[in-house]
This record gives C-alpha cells, structure tokens and sequence, in this order.
C-alpha cells in the first residue's frame, strides 16, 4: 500500500531537481591515535595507511547512497585527529604529514581531507607551534588538505599571541600562493570554540573524545528554503516565515539522518552526527542572501539582515531538531562571501560590508568566511579582525571563526577568483583604524563570567 | 534481498507508458504493489511502490533498465528506495 501521497513524492523531486537540495557532505572521522612515531617520516607513513585503510570504501558507498536515494551527495570527505596532537618530538616542520595526508585524500578520491590542526586557544605548546609554523608550505604544496587552529573558547578567553601568530601564517599563506590569488588561505581557518565534530571544511578535525572512525553528515538546501519563503503570501507574517521554514528545515534534516544512519551502517562504523548548517554554492538561487531577500530586506547587508538571519538559523534549528536526534557540528546558516551569489552582488552593490558581517557573526554559523581584502592588509589588521569575531563568540558561548584572504596584488574593487565551489569574492575593504596596539600587547583576554549577563 | 522503492514517471501522455514500465519491471523480476495514475492537462504523471529483489536483479540495474525505458519513452522516470519519502514526509 502506498501511504506516501503522490504530491509527496512530486514535492521530493522537485526539491532536488530544481531547488538544489542535496547533502552537501558525508565526512569521515578519523582518529589518528595509533600513528605516532619518532619522526616526521614515520608519523606521515603512518597516518597514509590509517586514512587509506579507513577510507577505502567511502567514496564508493556515498556514490551508491546517492544512486538509490536519488538525492545527491556532492561530497565524500575526510576529517582526522588534530595533528599537532600527534607530532613527533623534537624541531622541525610537519609539511610531511600534510602531504602524507594529500597523498591519501587522492587515494581514496575525496577532495578534501581536514585536521592538519591545532588548539591553542590557553596556550601554545611546541607541537603547536612547529604546526603553526608549517601552515604555508603545508597549504602551498598540497591540494586537499584543510587547516584550522582553536585561538579562543569561552572557558579560556582570546590567547592574543595565537592570534598573531594566525593572522601571519595567512598572511603567508597567501603569499605562498600569490600566483593563484592566495588560494591557500581558504583552506585555512581560525576559530574560536571549534567543535570536534564539523563535518565541513575547511574547518572539520576528529575531536579528542570521538570514537576511532565516525560517519558526520552536513546537509544542504538554501535554494529550497528560499522557495518555500517566496511562495509565502506577501502578507504572511514572521510567524508564518518561521513556521514555514521549520517545517523544510525537518524534511531536508530528516534526509541527512537517513543519509548518515545509511552511510554508516554500510560502512560499519558510528554515525556520529547531523549538521544542520544552510551551505551555500555560487549556484544561482542556492543562497543564503537569497532567503534574507526573500523575508524582506531589501539586500542582504542592509538593515534587518541581522534580525532576518536570526529567524532564519533558529527556525532551521528548531526544525531540524525534530528530524535528528545526533544534532552536532556548526549548526548554523553559513554566509561565506565567494560561495553564494548573493553575497557576492550584495558587497558589489555596497549593501554588505565587513563591519555588517561582524555583526551577523553573533547570530549565526561562521561569520567571517571567505572574505578577500586588500593583500597590503597588515597582520596587526587581520590579527584584530580574528579578535572581534572570537570575541564575539567567547561572550555569546557559541562557535565563531574567520577565513579571511589577503588576495596578494589586489585592493578594493578587484576580485579574486578560485572556481568550483569555493567561487569567486570582490575584495573588501577593511577599516585603516585596525587595533594594532593592542594584539600586539599579546597575552590572553581572560574569559568572561557567565553569569551577570547583562 | 528485497527493497521497498517507488517508480515515478513524468512526462507528456501516450499510448504504452505503463505497459512499457510494467514490462521492464517484470523483466527485473521486480513487483508492484501499487500504482496510483494522473492526467493533468496532458501531462502524465503515474507513481508505482514496486519491490525489487535484488537476488534476481541489482538496484542499479533495475535503475538502468527504467533509464532505457524513459529515453525510449521520452520522459522521466525515476526509482528511488521508498525509505527517503518516508523519512522526508512522516514524523
């Protein structure tokens, strides 16, 4: 008997076919734990055989996953065990192990692998620091491999020397890359209160406290909630938007949880958990700045963009909550600049600019993301620029991070150009009133009380 | 092994679609269990909940059977695993 209606089912396709709802990655968890070694040469051997081994078959079920659900799997990823947790004793630079990491990724065809990582948000121990350090030549001289570093939580505060130390590994990270708009620097990451469990790059690691090889799930679906909001009545109040928006947000949810359970029995390994986060593509319609548009601001960046994106997070939380039980990673509308449309013609047209996306941080996923600027832009600069967005999340005891790129040779009104889906952004201009004085103070901005919230 | 999956089939309305789709599902050794049919302004729209065993016949290659018939047919059909509606549309 067929209890699914037939308008049911015409919804579903339609949902995939023409308002791009997909999952947007099944993510791999890795725990590296079994790979140390007494040097480089031997950890990097290592952890090849323990990420080819584990991953061998996760391309091909994702794939098939795909085929039979007839909703598609845009990508198959990896994330491993923060590698500074695994360096080897002694000096020296961990480039080996990120290209032992690239070398696996192709292995097994994902296209990124992530964890070439750090947390030094209390302080940076010498592994740290030797990781820190090899950012540039890691990013530069692979293809898939991801980095992120934890500089600040709520229960540590802002470790300001970490923070420096970022902001002049993207500065060079982008100059190791100059000859592709500093490419690097988007596969690069500084959080604050990162979680263990992200299934997307480029800020995904395999947390401490994971179990050996998990299953994460990110869905999908901009395009899909903006049409549900545009076919509201003009008159349908905010209510009926947050309404409307819940109840797409359990469906695509309940995909991804069916995705992930799947994936990972397949597999035999856990399901670990569902990130309920809207990613963007530069598809056209496939924006988050399109459903902000579509609840009624004139253009995204103008005013009642951070009210619009407010609703729209907490009513795709609120929906997805009923969909899985394995809530997890970021969870939040994602607004990366070069891979959604209409970020893009929002900063062209002047709407959206730095200092409003600062402010959208404090109601959504990772604020600050993908952001080119001028490539003169000081590391003091971008070093202040970090501390804002960390300090907003280490008030507000929520996840926040920057990916900024200092696009070499370019200045506002230039654009920068890196294709697939990490698109193509307008450099931004920053503010010449940068807090210099005060990242280079160093030290650490002590943690906030959490009580006395007002 | 046997898995629940539903046939939908899109397109504009001519004589032989579901004995065209029926054919290839018993070449398939794959059941139906229930149809449900439509005619909206010429277009025909027509989901089925079909068993495929997939000891006589794969998923995939049921999969690429219905493709041969929809590029015969001119139209579109699909067979997705019934779980993904369910999980989608029921609480």
């Amino acid at each position: 008997m067929l209890d699914i209606s037939p308008e049911e089912i015409a919804e579903t396709l339609t949902m995939v076919t023409q308002q791009h709802l997909d999952i947007r990655t099944v993510t791999m968890g890795v725990s590296l734990s079994g790979c140390f070694g007494d040097d480089v040469g031997s950890v990097a051997g290592r952890v090849y055989e323990r990420v080819t081994h584990a991953a061998e078959r996760l391309v091909p079920v994702t794939e098939a996953i795909e085929r039979e659900y007839g909703v598609p799997i845009v990508n198959a990823r990896i994330a491993v065990t923060p590698v500074a947790a695994i360096a080897p004793p002694g000096a020296g630079d961990l480039t080996a192990i990120a290209e032992s990491m690239d070398r696996a990724a192709r292995e097994v065809g994902v296209d990124f692998i992530g964890g070439f990582s750090a947390l030094v948000h209390k302080g940076i121990g010498a592994a740290d620091k030797r990781l820190i350090e090899s950012i540039p030549a890691a990013l530069a001289s692979t293809e898939r491999v991801c980095s992120s570093v934890n500089v600040a939580s709520t229960r540590a505060g802002i470790n300001m020397d970490a923070v420096l130390r970022m902001a002049e590994a993207i500065k060079a990270s982008a100059e190791a890359t100059a000859d592709h708009d500093g490419v690097a620097c988007a596969k690069l990451v500084v959080f604050c209160n990162m979680v263990e469990d992200n299934p997307f790059m480029a800020g995904a690691v395999h947390g401490l406290g994971e179990a050996d090889t998990v299953i994460n799930v990110g869905i999908s679906g901009p395009g899909v909630v903006r049409t549900v909001v545009e076919a509201l009545p003009q008159d349908a109040d905010l209510t009926a938007v947050a309404e409307a928006i819940k109840a797409t947000s359990f469906k695509i949810t309940r995909v991804g949880e069916l995705v992930a359970r799947e994936a990972a029995r397949r597999l035999g390994v856990s399901m670990g958990i569902v990130d309920l986060s809207l990613a963007p593509t530069p598809a056209e319609g496939d924006s988050v700045a399109g459903i902000i548009e579509a609840i009624g601001v004139k253009r995204c960046g103008g005013p009642g963009t951070t009210t619009a994106l407010a609703l729209l997070n907490d009513a795709v939380k609120k929906g997805g909550a009923m969909g899985t039980s394995s809530i997890g990673g970021l969870s939040g509308a994602f607004i990366p600049v070069s891979e959604d449309a209409g970020m893009m013609r929002a900063v062209e047209c002047g709407a959206l600019t730095l200092d409003k996306l600062e402010a959208m941080t404090a109601v959504c996923s990772v604020g600050l993301d993908m952001i080119a600027i001028p490539g003169d832009t000081s590391a003091e600069t971008i070093a202040a620029i970090i501390s804002d967005a960390c300090a907003i999340g280490v008030v507000n005891s929520k996840t926040t991070a920057a990916r900024l790129i200092p696009a070499p040779g370019k200045s506002v009104g230039d654009t920068v150009e890196f294709g697939g889906l990490l698109g193509r952004a307008p450099v931004m201009a920053v503010s010449g009133w940068a807090g210099t004085g005060l990242v280079r103070r160093g030290g650490r901005v002590p943690a906030p009380l959490n009580s006395l919230r007002n | 092994m046997k898995t629940k999956a539903i046939v939908s089939a899109l397109g504009e309305d001519r004589v032989g679609i579901v004995a065209a789709i029926s054919g290839a599902l018993a070449e398939t050794g794959t059941n139906i269990e229930d149809i449900r049919q439509t005619i909206l302004s010429g277009v025909f729209s027509m989901t089925m909940l079909v068993t495929v065993d997939e000891d006589v016949c794969s998923f995939e290659a049921v999969q690429k059977r219905l493709t041969q018939v929809a590029e015969s047919l001119g139209m579109q059909i699909t067979l997705q695993r019934e779980d993904v509606f369910r999980f989608m549309h029921r609480v």
